[in-house]
């Protein structure tokens, strides 16, 4: 067991399977001797060298167009797209080539690549460098999404990835990268698609990924003193996104809350309590509820920025008010 | 419509026989690009009597490109295309009643009925791709030549697209890319003056392809793509030239697809007097001149083969037409490994 960062986890992922795989290969811009724009390739290049880790020009499409060609020919290439919100610009690659290549091909190959991407709000960047965006690709069998909220499941996560044969898009929140946390090096592998149970609790289950998982687990200590027992569920996976344990969270509970950094419309809120009510009705005490960003785009100024993203607060008095009228 | 023709040159193949080629060689690049022609008749037809489905884009005219290319790479290149595909396919080798029953969406297509005209591959023939987004599969030639590359193999990446894909955004990205790192790939245009209805004198800045790529630093050749034996001659070197490590080259292969866009486009935004000389200057026909006059082959001969050759495409479609739907159970499966 180690106390390391979210940031170094990831980086010593990426170490790990370089050397054990050497069709593994990074690509994007100033990965390579710049160490990256958030450091997270930091010293790979001096361990791979050129030939392992490509920096690439501005081009995203190129990016992972590129990625697509080196997956489906016997390598395994991880590609950074710096910031969620640019996915944007280069998610015909994603989402019209890396997802349904094999299916399109009657299974002739495979796509085994990862993209990983910085993402989600809270340090004032503005609405194009905020927003998280794990919730977009839903809507697109073939690719898988991963979502780690802390160290040890960064690390765990990023190696099942990589050895994943299907294209994973990672989401690190750039907010979380000097956190600090355990990490057991030796307990994996991740099991793709589990939820984990963060917190243990009998009155409400609380839903949440990325950086809401800290804040539902806050709010969760602060309910405790009044008497409210929360159990904080972390995703961790968006595709395939594991409903079960949603349920099963809820048959204890029977009341359910959503926490995420996307908008109400379309967000994996919707989803989660859409699968729980369509599955477990009759398990809910009272009407699911979400927290979520409000309907406009993020704003830049720290007052407004901190109101629209969930905080601890809200996430308290969204339960108090669930829960209030139940003995 | 008043737009002035762009014509063709006229010129026949002037060319000596190739040294590397012989006459098998010849013959077989001739019945290759009968094969093309008859295949893609056939896919009309077949389209006609409600056996081919959704829309297709076919390519008679443009055999040359497809044969003379295919004839100057090796096995293990990997091949990318568009979704006018077909006679890249059947180039390469493709097995026809595949072919044709991958068109008619059933079980035994070579994508197993599930990708359809426009995704057409055979990575036993390392065709690894075909493209219905224009310049989606630039970058990805581009990274399957890197990984040639960086597992130190001799084999190349080519990549097919037409006039219009030089306007858009991956071409560029890609392009560069590919310059900057001496990616071993060929780059083959298929400048058949359309993209889609329009022009290229009414979208495109420069016309002259071949021009644009110094932007890139790469060189950039320009061809009569009704000549099959000019465009072997350039696929050849350029092919060696990124075996060798110099980088990728851009071919810009001027030529005319006979029918419209896709199978419902009659083509009525094409001046008569454009479409009348480009039929009549058929990269078949010049082949078969070309033949006949080095004495290769005899005029009878030629028109042998290309009956020989009608008949062994009426079979596939034939077997094609007999062949299973794919079950219902199949709706979903290869979409994750």
């Amino acid at each position: 067991m180690i106390t390391t960062t979210y940031r170094e986890a990831i980086q010593q992922a990426l170490a790990d399977e370089m050397a054990a795989d050497p069709s593994v290969v990074l690509l994007g811009e100033d990965i390579g001797h710049a160490g990256g724009p958030f450091k997270v390739t930091e010293g790979l290049y001096e361990r791979f060298g050129p030939s392992r880790l490509l920096d690439t020009p501005i081009a995203e499409t190129g990016i992972l167009g590129c990625a697509v060609g080196m997956a489906i020919t016997g390598m395994r290439p991880v590609a950074e797209i710096m910031f969620s919100d640019f996915l944007m610009v280069c998610t015909d690659q994603l989402v019209n080539n890396a997802a349904k290549y094999r299916y399109m091909s009657g299974g002739q190959t495979s796509v085994p690549m990862v993209v990983r991407t910085s993402c989600g709000g809270g340090i004032r960047f503005g609405a194009q460098h905020s927003q998280v965006g794990e919730t977009w690709f839903l809507q697109f069998p073939g690719l898988k999404i991963f979502a780690p909220s802390n160290p040890h499941d960064a690390y765990h996560m990023m190696r099942a990835a990589i050895r994943d044969d299907n294209p994973v898009v990672f989401f690190e929140h750039k907010a979380m990268y000097a956190r600090k946390g355990e990490l057991d090096k030796s307990a994996g592998p991740a099991e793709v698609g589990r939820a984990r149970v963060c917190r243990e609790g009998t009155d409400l289950t609380i839903v949440a990924t990325l950086m809401m998982v800290g804040r539902a687990l806050e709010a969760a200590e602060r309910l405790e003193q009044e008497g409210i027992s929360a159990e904080v569920v972390d995703l961790r996976y968006l595709r395939p996104l594991d409903i079960q344990s949603v349920i099963k969270s809820v048959s204890k509970t029977h009341n359910l809350l959503t926490v995420e950094e996307n908008h109400a419309l379309g967000g994996w809120g919707a989803e989660v309590i859409a699968g729980t009510v369509e599955a477990a009705m009759d398990e809910l005490d009272s009407a699911p509820q979400r927290i979520t960003l409000p309907d406009a785009p993020l704003p830049f100024s720290p007052v407004l920025e901190d109101a629209a993203i969930p905080s601890v607060d809200a996430i308290v008095a969204k339960a108090r008010s669930m829960l209030g009228g139940q003995a | 419509m008043d737009k002035k023709p762009i014509l063709p040159s006229g010129e026949p193949i002037r060319q000596d026989k190739p040294e590397a080629l012989s006459e098998s060689d010849l013959l077989g690049m001739f019945r290759d690009m009968v094969l093309i022609r008859e295949a893609e008749e056939k896919v009309q037809s077949l389209y006609m009597k409600g056996l081919i489905h959704g829309t297709t884009h076919l390519c008679q005219g443009q055999e040359a490109v497809s044969v003379g290319a295919a004839k100057a790479l090796k096995p293990q290149d990997y091949v990318t295309m568009t979704y006018r595909g077909h006679g890249h396919a059947l180039a390469r080798g493709m097995d026809v009643a595949k072919f044709f029953a991958e068109l008619m969406g059933r079980s035994t297509g070579i994508n197993k009925g599930k990708g359809g005209s426009m995704h057409l591959c055979d990575f036993d023939l390392n065709l690894i791709g075909a493209f219905a987004i224009i310049g989606a599969g630039i970058p990805v030639a581009v990274g399957a030549a890197m990984s040639a590359k960086l597992k130190g193999e001799d084999r190349i990446s080519v990549n097919f697209f037409g006039d219009g894909t030089t306007n858009i955004g991956a071409f560029h990205e890609a392009l560069n890319m590919a310059s900057v790192w001496k990616a071993p790939v060929v780059f083959i245009c298929e400048n058949n003056i359309y993209g889609e209805f329009s022009r290229i004198d009414e979208t495109t800045a420069v016309t002259r392809l071949s021009d644009r790529v110094a932007a890139y630093g790469m060189p950039g050749v320009t061809v009569n793509g009704n000549n099959v034996l000019e465009v072997y001659d350039e696929v050849k070197k350029a092919a060696e030239r990124a075996r060798s490590g110099g980088g990728p080259t851009f071919i810009e292969c001027v030529t005319y697809r006979q029918r419209g866009h896709s199978r419902t486009d009659p083509a009525k935004y094409r001046p008569k007097e454009e479409v009348e000389a480009w039929l009549s200057y058929d990269p078949i026909r010049l082949f078969k001149d070309w033949l006949v006059e080095k004495g290769i082959a005899a005029e009878a001969q030629l028109n042998e083969l290309t009956e020989s050759v009608k008949a062994a495409v009426d079979r596939a479609a034939a077997e094609a037409e007999q062949s299973p739907w794919p079950s219902l159970d199949e709706l979903t499966t290869e979409t994750y490994a």
